[in-house]
């Protein structure tokens, strides 16, 4: 198969990813279309690994998983910690970090 | 021993200065217990040096390499020869009388201790300018005495006068150093050397030029120091000061420091005749200029202190007169020396007799309610208009003699100086002693007590009878021959013409002064309506109006136009910049607004940008 065809792939799902966290407001959705995004980086690891033969990129898509759970584990907390003082996981109402 | 001369001056001030009020109660004893002392080790030095014979009576002392950098050293060292031997004795001597009159001048001052104090540090630094044996160290006590100065004639400090007075001098006195700082580094640049024995020995290989750059440097700091034409101004303003200040520092010693600076460059001078012209020039104007603003002045201290300018003058101009001269110079800084602070303690007397009131026209006929002090200051008086055998007659009598010998106009200056002296002079005699009485109400004059009279009158013995004993007794044409050389210029006029000459003029002079001032009722209030000779006499002949035309008031508007530079355009800028970043900081600040999807987009933008970049960079 092509490897361009997952590149694309991985392109198209980078691009979902990105909307989703420009114009979504619930917290979990955003932190979703996160992974989607790292998922298309990862994809894009793994396809350029395979056609060039070598293991960098297999290796960097492990790293990248790692990172992504210790970052699901970080950030869920938090969403849940907002969730409870504010009874909302909406992210444009926690907007008091500001000028 | 030399340097215990300078040494007990030295600790009775720091006694003094440290010890505080602890030592209100015995400061002032032992203030004049320290610079009588100084005076008997001089006297002891003086004895060894008879002593001697004419070429061993130089003595040096080395204490340690003072500076020492690459080629530049400088020696602490003090030279005692027959020149620094003269002033020594002047300033012991001199200082210790005045030292014993300011107990009684200044019983009642709360802070007299502070007085004293400042009085021995004068007296410390005055001898280390004569006894140093470079001209940088010479440069210490040059600058140590004018830091006394300038703190006697601020003394009172609660009148802003006397506090504007002292920083007068001190600032003008500036001027002068400068010249004197140019002189060193000149020295050490021509001949690498600043000691006095280095100088004189490398002045006749030296570059001519040089020579008389140095020559020119060395007199700008002798106008300051000796209120010389330039610089003259700052001592009228001086008699701010307390009258036994003005006496020992402003007319007996600091202001002919001047003269011992040209006298002890004698080798600069000697070989360049441009400098000594330039010498002789300042000292005629000098001696006429001070002269002419006596003759107008009321307040008796301004009149003596425009005397001590035209006396200077003198002694510059017979400095400037090369080997025929120099012995003169000094003869005459002697004799001035003693009838000078004499007079100022005469005035000093009056003034304590009268509540301090300085105005001669509020004095009169106090022949006969202070005695002591008309004595003494008659006696003065004889000795400053040159009436023999009192002193003054003896000294300047030889330098209007040489003056001659160098040049008819020079030696007409000299004879009219001597006129207008004895006008002035006769001035302020009739006007504080004789006429009636424009005392002012509830003054009553009485004589001063023993402290203050005791000094005066041994001052008018020494006005009267030093000039026949340096002459003929002590020599001093043969004393000072080895340090200065002498040198007989082919004299135009012979003394036999000349003296008789010279008393007519000094008689004419002091018949006009008693005519105008003597026989006619002297107004109370100074008359509105006079000459306009009278009229820049009384106003210090423009020296400040002068000064302040040309430096003060452009040196206001550059100061002026710095500060608008500064707050303008260097503030302005600075400022600008400032407020440019801190309107756009605080407009880009909107941009943290909290959302975080506008940050991700933000980051997105960035991140697209980036990609866009690396392709566009690729191609």
């Amino acid at each position: 198969m092509n490897p361009n065809n997952y590149l694309v792939l991985a392109a198209i799902l980078f691009t979902i990813g990105a909307l989703g966290v420009l114009v979504r407001r619930n917290a979990i959705i955003v932190f979703m279309s996160v992974e989607m995004m790292l998922n298309a980086a990862n994809l894009a690891f793994v396809a350029a690994a395979r056609s060039t033969g070598t293991l960098d990129g297999q290796v960097a898509a492990f790293f990248v998983m790692v990172v992504a759970a210790a970052e699901v584990v970080v950030g869920l907390a938090i969403i849940v910690t907002i969730f409870r003082t504010r009874r909302s996981a909406s992210i444009d109402e926690a907007s008091l970090l500001k000028y | 021993m030399t340097a215990a001369l300078i040494g007990l001056p030295l600790f009775g001030a720091a006694t003094l200065l440290l010890g505080g009020r602890r030592t209100n109660a015995w400061g002032h004893f032992f203030a004049v217990a320290m610079s009588a002392s100084s005076f008997f080790v001089g006297i002891f030095l003086f004895i060894q040096m008879l002593g001697r014979s004419g070429e061993e009576r130089e003595a040096g002392q080395h204490f340690f390499d003072w500076i020492s950098v690459g080629t530049f050293h400088v020696p602490f060292g003090l030279h005692i020869d027959q020149l620094s031997m003269v002033f020594v004795l002047l300033i012991t001597g001199v200082g210790t009388l005045i030292h014993i009159y300011s107990i009684g001048y200044m019983e009642h001052d709360p802070n007299r201790r502070r007085f004293f104090a400042y009085l021995n540090l004068f007296v410390a630094a005055m001898l280390l300018l004569v006894l140093a044996d470079n001209y940088l160290l010479l440069y210490v006590g040059w600058e140590g005495v004018g830091l006394a100065s300038y703190l006697l004639i601020s003394f009172y400090q609660h009148k802003p006068s006397a506090a504007a007075a002292g920083k007068k001098a001190f600032i003008v006195n500036r001027v002068g150093d400068v010249g004197l700082s140019i002189a060193v580094m000149l020295m050490f640049v021509t001949f690498g050397t600043v000691t006095f024995e280095g100088v004189a020995a490398g002045a006749p290989e030296a570059a001519p030029s040089h020579v008389t750059w140095i020559g020119l440097a060395l007199l700008l700091a002798a106008c300051g120091k000796s209120a010389q034409f330039p610089l003259q101004s700052w001592l009228l303003d001086a008699m701010e000061g307390p009258t036994p200040v003005s006496a020992l520092i402003h007319a007996a010693t600091m202001v002919t420091a001047g003269v011992y600076l040209i006298t002890r460059a004698h080798a600069i001078f000697d070989l360049s005749s441009t400098a000594r012209t330039a010498v002789v020039t300042i000292g005629a104007i000098t001696l006429l200029l001070g002269a002419f603003i006596g003759t107008a002045k009321d307040d008796i201290k301004k009149g003596l202190a425009g005397s001590t300018m035209s006396q200077i003058g003198y002694m510059i101009l017979a400095a400037g007169l090369g080997p025929a001269g120099y012995v003169f110079a000094i003869f005459h800084l002697l004799t001035h020396g003693l009838f000078k602070a004499g007079l100022f303690l005469g005035a000093g007397s009056v003034m304590h007799g009268m509540n301090d009131d300085v105005n001669m026209r509020h004095y009169g006929a106090l022949r006969t309610a202070m005695k002591i002090t008309y004595a003494t200051f008659g006696l003065g008086y004889l000795a400053i208009i040159g009436v023999p055998p009192f002193s003054g007659f003896w000294s300047k009598d030889e330098i209007i003699h040489a003056a001659f010998g160098q040049n008819i106009y020079i030696g007409l200056a000299t004879l009219l100086g001597a006129g207008v002296t004895a006008f002035y002079m006769t001035r302020m005699m009739a006007m504080t002693f004789f006429g009636e009485a424009r005392w002012e109400k509830g003054v009553h004059p009485h004589e001063s007590p023993a402290t203050m009279t005791a000094p005066m009158l041994i001052l008018a013995l020494g006005s009267a009878f030093g000039g026949l004993l340096l002459m003929f007794v002590g020599d001093i044409e043969g004393w000072l021959e080895p340090i200065v050389g002498i040198g007989h210029s082919d004299h135009a006029v012979s003394n036999t013409i000349l003296i008789p000459v010279t008393l007519l003029v000094v008689l004419v002079g002091a018949g006009y002064g008693w005519m105008t001032y003597g026989r006619r009722p002297v107004p109370v209030v100074a008359p509105e309506h006079v000459s306009l000779l009278t009229r820049a006499a009384r106003a210090d002949a423009y020296g400040d109006a002068l000064n302040e035309a040309v430096f003060m008031r452009p040196g206001q508007y550059l100061t002026r136009a710095l500060v608008w530079f500064d707050s303008k355009a260097i503030d302005g800028t600075i400022g600008g910049l400032s407020a440019a970043i801190g309107g756009l900081s605080a407009r880009g600040r909107k941009l943290q607004n909290g959302y975080a999807r506008s940050y991700a987009l933000t980051m997105l933008g960035g991140a697209v940008l980036i990609a866009f970049v690396l392709l566009l960079v690729r191609l």
